[in-house]
């Protein structure tokens, strides 16, 4: 198979604009003409919708969710970057290509870095016309914030809520258009297949969760907007409804899956509390600006964070202010969690002993309660509801947790996976992040999809094909509706032992213990067996209560459940493919002599990108060289 | 902790429900009360039974998602959301009942589901401003007094969960639709569709069938989101100076 990424020739800055004006064109009458299928309303699926149907074209939209604000996109607290140098302090577009380059740890294309860097700019200027209410100056400018280690201040945000306001803003635009008619809206609407017809992806099939009705949809085109699979570790900072289905039945399809293994644990997450914890709660990293890391020099199990003031400043290890000078606390997030894990793992943990202090004792002596209050009084708020504990008083206590997947479908420069007509958007796709993504990327790139990539790219693919509907009379509709209601009834009908959740739990274990802050050879190879293991055993021991065609959650959750067990195991393969150590990727096996992240760019500077080819069958790599024109590939430093 | 439950169980919209009583021994007061039922529900499925159905979904208090009746208020004794309450809330040996939303606009799907819909179809009358993308002036070309910006984001928090719909003896939803109103009502990029936007989502309001404002605060003491009621004395000013010069609606 030829990865083509169709990344134009030509000159960096002016790829995009070329690669626009060569794109084939739908006359404005034609658009009418064409259906387009959304699958997903968050950041990425909101935006496309909305800005198709202004277009023209006939939108199709589903969530599982009972509305689309509901989005999980929603949770994001932090920020958005955008290349607008409103701060006068040096960045550009450039700039911000080279940090998101970099902070990627040059696994990611250079094209697609820069057109999101491009973009960036347009984005601030949409939102604040949809009536985006960011942070502002007293002189009524916007307000930007340096976050998760960028030298330039290029940060908009809403106080910690930015994705919330930013997915309401998408919303709206959504909703403008359902009102308008030109977007079907389908809510608690699950995808559970993708229907192909010549070889071009034709439409979708879907379970109604209320009704439990199994539907077929038709459409020119589909794009996938379903979000990140950080739920395989069962307790991430996703939202529980979080899944890689959508993803995955593409992938069974014939949508070539990439870079699976490259997930992102986030440095600043409540620890878990015990077996009861159904998720992990993110603090925002912007925390770090004020907040000092450490853990005792010498270990002391148990200690609590009232107990924290006894320890003496010089029985105290800044560990990162240490061993980062220049970035300090504020260094990415694959490098903060690995050095919270490695103190651990030496035993100095604080807590349960899977925790580091987080204390803002100076920044408060410093600034004064009500600076930092006014900064981050809601963020204390939330740490003291959960945890009961009062962090004016006392640090607190954080660990790392999975956060974000920069792995997902492969696309190429126009978004599109390597089956014709089938698109996929935001953090569902592989594109802009690499091994690693930079705090408030995610909300820029899944509106970057939305809003400026794919109206463009999209008509170029449709201006080929013929606008007749695809009927749902036809052979493949059929058959899909019948492998999908075969797999409900098989997963109804196996009434054994153990509950969905239990086998999810298990699953998360494994996948955190051999495939999460760091991997080795050995350690992989366990988790495989124990995966494949784990899922004949779900299919002959799995009991899913309740029937098929009503409201049934449970149903809901094995079939996902299902999914990731077969994700889990190719995530599994892809970080034993890679045995160097990049981004949020680490192989104990390659690292420098100061314990850093060792790349092998010799041998790794490519997109793995998997097929599959049968139940039980090992995937085929496919291998996508990235080609650096203008960046230099350095050895990542922070010190 | 022991607890005691008493839970809404309802098959279908169409069927009646009624309470079912379960009983916790080990509940730990760390637990959100969310993964109180998650337990409740695990065991119950190990004994073949069905479980509770409950919407849910972010479990940070931020999506809206979760909606529980918890010993007559909307979330909980806490004002926050179910998911962000956590059972040190509540005494050892405590009795909790537990119900879906009461609102005649929220239809009961299943047990805890309510069917929240009205609420979108409300934004989707006037919810938004009405511009395309692409093509907007450079953000700073719109300078908004910070005390403006600020007052918007504290309207715009709004979660769309539904308490306010809950708490209130009228199931008015005035708090929910004042939160949007007020928001764009603030911004200079709203004043151009300032009158037709109330008009629409305050008619959309009334045609859901949602009641009346009789300013008794139960919305603003419940919502998780501390939305104020001088939104709804907003949105009666941007009501009645729309109508008054309206030739819209």
């Amino acid at each position: 198979m030829n990865l083509d990424s169709k990344i134009p020739e030509g000159p960096l800055a002016e790829k995009w604009t070329k690669h626009k004006f060569n794109l084939k064109l739908v006359n404005p009458a034609n658009k009418r003409k064409y259906d387009v299928i959304v699958v997903g309303t968050g950041l990425a699926g909101a935006s496309a919708a909305a800005s198709l149907a202004e277009l023209g074209y006939n939108v199709k939209a589903f969530t599982f969710h009972d509305s689309p604000r509901r989005a999980h996109s929603i949770a994001a607290q932090g920020g958005i970057n955008a290349a607008k140098n409103y701060q006068n302090d040096g960045d550009s577009i450039y700039r911000l290509f080279y940090d998101t380059i970099k902070g990627g740890d040059y696994r990611s294309r250079e094209g697609n870095v820069h057109r999101l860097a491009e973009v960036s700019v347009n984005i601030i200027d949409q939102c604040v016309a949809q009536g985006v209410p960011f942070a502002r100056e007293y002189g009524g400018l916007l307000s930007n914030r340096s976050f998760g280690g960028a030298q330039v201040s290029r940060t908009f945000y809403a106080r910690g809520q930015t994705g919330q306001q930013l997915l309401l803003g998408a919303y709206s635009a959504l909703n403008r258009q359902i009102a308008n008619g030109k977007v079907e809206m389908h809510n608690r609407s699950e995808m559970l297949d993708v229907v192909m017809v010549d070889g071009k992806a034709s439409g979708i099939i879907t379970r109604n969760l209320i009704t439990g009705k199994i539907e077929a949809h038709t459409a020119h085109a589909v794009l996938l907007c379903t979000g990140g699979y950080g739920n395989v570790f069962f307790l991430s900072t996703n939202a529980k409804g979080c899944n890689v289905t959508a993803a995955w039945r593409a992938h069974k399809k014939g949508a070539l899956f990439a870079n699976p293994c490259f997930t992102q644990i986030h440095p600043t997450c409540i620890p878990v509390s015990g077996d009861h914890q159904s998720k992990l709660t993110l603090m925002s990293e912007s925390l770090r600006n004020d907040g000092r890391v450490w853990v005792p020099k010498t270990a002391r199990p148990g200690l609590k964070a009232k107990e924290a003031v006894n320890i003496p400043e010089s029985e105290r290890d800044y560990f990162l202010e240490t061993r980062y000078p220049s970035f300090g606390n504020l260094v990415p997030r694959d490098v903060a969690s690995r050095n919270a894990k490695s103190v651990c793992d030496e035993g100095r943990g604080v807590g349960s002993g899977l925790a580091v202090f987080l204390d803002f004792t100076d920044a408060i002596k410093r600034d004064g309660k009500k600076t930092i209050e006014a900064k981050y009084g809601n963020l204390f708020d939330m740490y003291r509801q959960i945890t009961g504990d009062n962090p004016y008083e006392g640090p607190m206590m954080i660990y790392p947790a999975v956060h974000y997947t920069m792995g997902g479908l492969w696309v190429d420069y126009n978004l599109m996976t390597n089956i014709p007509g089938l698109y996929s958007l935001g953090e569902a796709n592989f594109s802009d992040h690499g091994a690693n993504r930079l705090g408030a990327s995610a909300l820029m790139q899944g509106l970057a999809d939305g809003y400026f990539v794919i109206p463009y790219t999209i008509g170029d693919y449709l201006s080929g094909i013929s606008y007749e509907k695809v009927s749902t009379d036809r052979p493949e509709f059929k058959q899909a509706m019948e492998e999908v209601n075969r797999r409900i009834n098989k997963l109804l009908s196996i009434k054994g032992k153990k509950t969905v959740d239990q086998f999810h739990r298990e699953l998360g274990l494994t996948m955190w213990d051999y495939c999460g802050m760091s991997r080795t050879e050995e350690g992989l190879k366990k988790a495989k067996v124990k995966i494949q293991e784990l899922r004949s055993e779900f299919w002959n021991n799995v009991n899913v209560v309740g029937g098929s065609g009503e409201l049934n959650q449970e149903l809901e959750k094995a079939g996902r459940v299902a999914d990731f067990m077969e994700l889990g195991e190719l995530m599994v393969d892809d970080a034993l493919n890679r045995t160097e150590s990049c981004g949020g990727h680490f192989r104990e096996e390659s690292q420098t002599p100061d314990g850093e992240a060792k790349r092998k760019d010799d041998e790794f500077s490519y997109v793995a990108a998997w097929q599959y080819t049968g139940e039980n069958q090992a995937e085929i790599l496919h291998k996508e060289n990235l080609i650096f024109e203008n960046v230099k590939l350095t050895q990542r430093s922070y010190k | 902790m022991k607890i005691k439950l008493k839970v809404w169980r309802q098959k279908s919209k169409e069927s009646k429900g009624s309470f079912n009583t379960y009983t916790l021994d080990h509940v730990s007061e760390d637990m959100s009360f969310l993964e109180m039922i998650d337990v409740l529900n695990e065991s119950l499925v190990k004994k073949n039974e069905e479980p509770i159905a409950f919407d849910h979904d972010c479990r940070e208090g931020i999506c809206g998602t979760c909606s529980l009746y918890i010993n007559g208020r909307p979330h909980g004794p806490v004002q926050t959301t179910a998911c962000q309450l956590h059972m040190r809330s509540f005494k050892d040996g405590e009795t909790i009942t537990v119900e879906p939303w009461r609102a005649k606009p929220f239809p009961v799907i299943k047990d805890l589901i309510v069917d929240r819909s009205a609420f979108d179809r409300i934004q989707q009358a006037g919810g938004y401003i009405s511009v395309n993308t692409g093509g907007t002036p450079d953000a700073n070309e719109i300078p908004i007094p910070k005390l403006a910006a600020d007052m918007a984001f504290d309207a715009a928090t709004c979660i769309g969960c539904g308490a306010c719909v809950a708490a209130c003896k009228n199931a008015s939803a005035m708090l929910f639709v004042s939160a949007k109103v007020s928001q764009f009502a603030l911004l200079p990029q709203g004043q151009l569709e300032r009158k037709t936007r109330v008009e629409k989502m305050v008619a959309q309001m009334d045609a859901e069938g949602f009641g009346a404002c009789t300013n008794t605060k139960a919305c603003e003491a419940e919502c998780p989101k501390q939305i104020k009621i001088t939104n709804i004395a907003r949105l009666n000013r941007e009501y009645f100076s729309a109508v008054v010069s309206s030739t819209n609606v």
